[in-house]
């Protein structure tokens, strides 16, 4: 009989399930159950951008692209990048289309992380990161954010946190779960701690349309931080793609050439369907953005003073689509108050524990869902905490 | 003017004063005021509830009828129009570029009613030159909402 144990790479056995996994899978078990844990648009893809994916196909367009992504697209991507965030790369060798965000994050973590490189990752924060910093034989260093800092990187904290083996921070600003932003004020006191570093930034802008109140600032348009900037976005939040998983890296070439061949020899090239649709995306979007922009701010409003009706206090978030509001009061840990709410009044939202270090006493909570929906959550939680 | 209070109020009606305060993050007061301006200014017309009656006992059909008019003196198509308008059984009448000049959308009990409508009221305005009855079958989107959708959130709970 084969021995699995023998076979399985210890790194990826001891590599531990997601936090947030095993809260999904409880609700999933349950009925009736009026959840505010998706981390998704619940919009669907505009239907313009879905006629060019299925004009694609209608023409045949069914091979594999270039392996860093159509040219087209890429050149649309550097439109977008210098329009939106006036920063700017070379479509032929700054920019890889990858298999959604994720596979941007990966590709950017195992092209620079080595055994015992230590990468400096902010929490709570997405529950990627850590993960896949520790399959590169990577050290994860946990850098925890605070709610008195409103969830932003303290530039001290971030100082304490370097050290000679520190080859990388990642930037996971608009923050999934917090809604935290990081100010251009805020990012250049970050480049101030590691100019003179030989860091590299690892800037997970996926949610870079979603601010409110402001617009996104880039770390690679920071002064000097071009040179030492992974930016990693994608289609999925901003124009409601996840499903075609569908993202890029934008980077300084000597990054991007080793990139690419971890994404060649891995993945070949992102779905051409996806990649046709994308440049209709990033050609005639902006309006659909806007909508979905204002939208969802009407619903962060909301919830965040219903939330302060109910004497549940959060800071305002200011990014994503996501309200991180303290539960600590209440005398349970996030886990319990989230369990005990599913279990009593059928409600879900994220136990904040789930995104590391600094989310214990807080929950996730998604507003990608409409008011109506939002109003019969917040209705159960109201009689959840009359309860206590 | 308000254009997101009329879009919020467009979509939903049934938004309360202090919800649309909070989503437009303006006053209560405020939302009050803009809803009476509107209302006065005749903007804002009516609220109304979309009913898909093809879902209840209750029969019903409706017919849109293309209407071709001689014009009247002084009075071009409104007089006309007005007299159609007027009959409660005329949900909406549109005056058309093209090929006919009033669209009329009717709705009756039965395709009889609506038959006799067009023949008894209709055709015999004596500015009607010719109707052409259209029944509508089916229904798949009214006023921007989708009848029969179906959907469930299917969303996958991932990140």
């Amino acid at each position: 009989m084969i021995d699995y144990s023998k076979i399985l790479s210890p790194t990826v056995v001891n590599t531990p399930k997601s936090g947030i996994r095993k809260f999904f899978d409880l609700m999933e078990s349950m009925d009736d159950v009026v959840g505010l844990t998706v981390g998704q648009p619940d919009f669907v893809t505009p239907w313009h951008i879905r006629e060019a994916g299925i004009t694609s196909l209608e023409k045949g367009k069914t091979y594999y692209t270039s392996n860093a992504g159509t040219l087209e697209l890429r050149q649309e991507i550097v439109n977008y990048m210098s329009r939106r965030f006036h920063v700017n790369y070379v479509p032929e060798k700054e920019v890889i289309v990858t298999v959604g965000g994720s596979e941007a994050i990966d590709i950017a973590l195992r092209a620079c992380i080595e055994v015992g490189d230590e990468v400096i990752i902010p929490t709570p924060s997405f529950v990627c990161y850590a993960p896949l910093t520790a399959l590169c034989g990577g050290v994860p260093v946990t850098l925890e954010t605070k709610y008195e800092d409103k969830f932003k990187i303290n530039p001290e904290a971030l100082k304490a946190a370097i050290t000679p083996k520190t080859k990388m921070l990642v930037l996971p600003y608009p923050n999934n779960p917090t809604g935290a932003i990081m100010t251009e004020d805020e990012l250049r006191d970050i480049a101030e701690v590691i100019k003179d570093t030989n860091i590299v930034v690892l800037s997970d802008e996926i949610y870079a349309e979603m601010t409110y109140g402001r617009n996104h600032c880039s770390f690679a348009s920071i002064d000097g931080m071009w040179e030492r900037t992974i930016i990693a976005s994608g289609f999925s939040k901003s124009y409601a793609m996840t499903g075609w998983r569908l993202g890029y890296i934008c980077a300084p070439k000597e990054l991007t050439e080793q990139m690419l061949k971890i994404h060649q020899y891995g993945i070949m090239s992102s779905p051409t369907t996806s990649q046709f649709a994308a440049i209709e995306a990033l050609k005639n979007g902006d309006a659909d953005i806007q909508m979905m922009v204002e939208e969802y701010n009407r619903r962060r409003r909301y919830i965040y003073n219903a939330l302060k009706g109910l004497g549940i206090d959060s800071f305002e978030p200011e990014g994503a689509f996501y309200i991180f509001p303290n539960v600590g009061k209440f005398g349970m840990t996030s886990d319990e108050f989230c369990n005990r709410l599913i279990n009593e009044q059928r409600c879900a939202i994220v136990p904040g524990s789930a995104f590391g270090a600094g989310g214990e006493g807080f929950a996730r909570i998604s507003y990608a869902y409409s008011i109506k929906h939002i109003t019969q959550a917040l209705e159960r939680i109201e009689a959840f905490i009359k309860t206590l | 003017m308000n254009f997101e209070l009329l879009k919020l109020l467009e979509s939903d009606a049934r938004l309360t004063p202090e919800q649309l305060s909070i989503m437009l993050d303006i006053s209560v007061e405020k939302v009050r005021a803009d809803i009476a301006e509107l209302e006065a200014a005749g903007i804002i017309l009516g609220y109304k509830t979309l009913i898909d009656w093809e879902k209840t006992e209750r029969e019903s059909v409706s017919a849109m009828i293309d209407v071709k008019l001689i014009p009247q003196r002084d009075s071009g198509f409104d007089r006309v129009a007005e007299k159609i308008y007027n009959y409660p059984e005329v949900k909406a009448v549109y005056l058309m570029s093209g090929g006919y000049d009033l669209s009329v959308l009717i709705e009756g009990k039965t395709m009889k009613e609506v038959a006799y409508f067009v023949a008894q009221k209709l055709a015999t305005i004596d500015s009607v030159m010719s109707t052409a009855t259209h029944f509508v079958l089916h229904k798949y989107k009214d006023t921007g909402v989708v009848y029969e959708t179906g959907e469930v959130d299917e969303r996958g709970n991932c990140n």
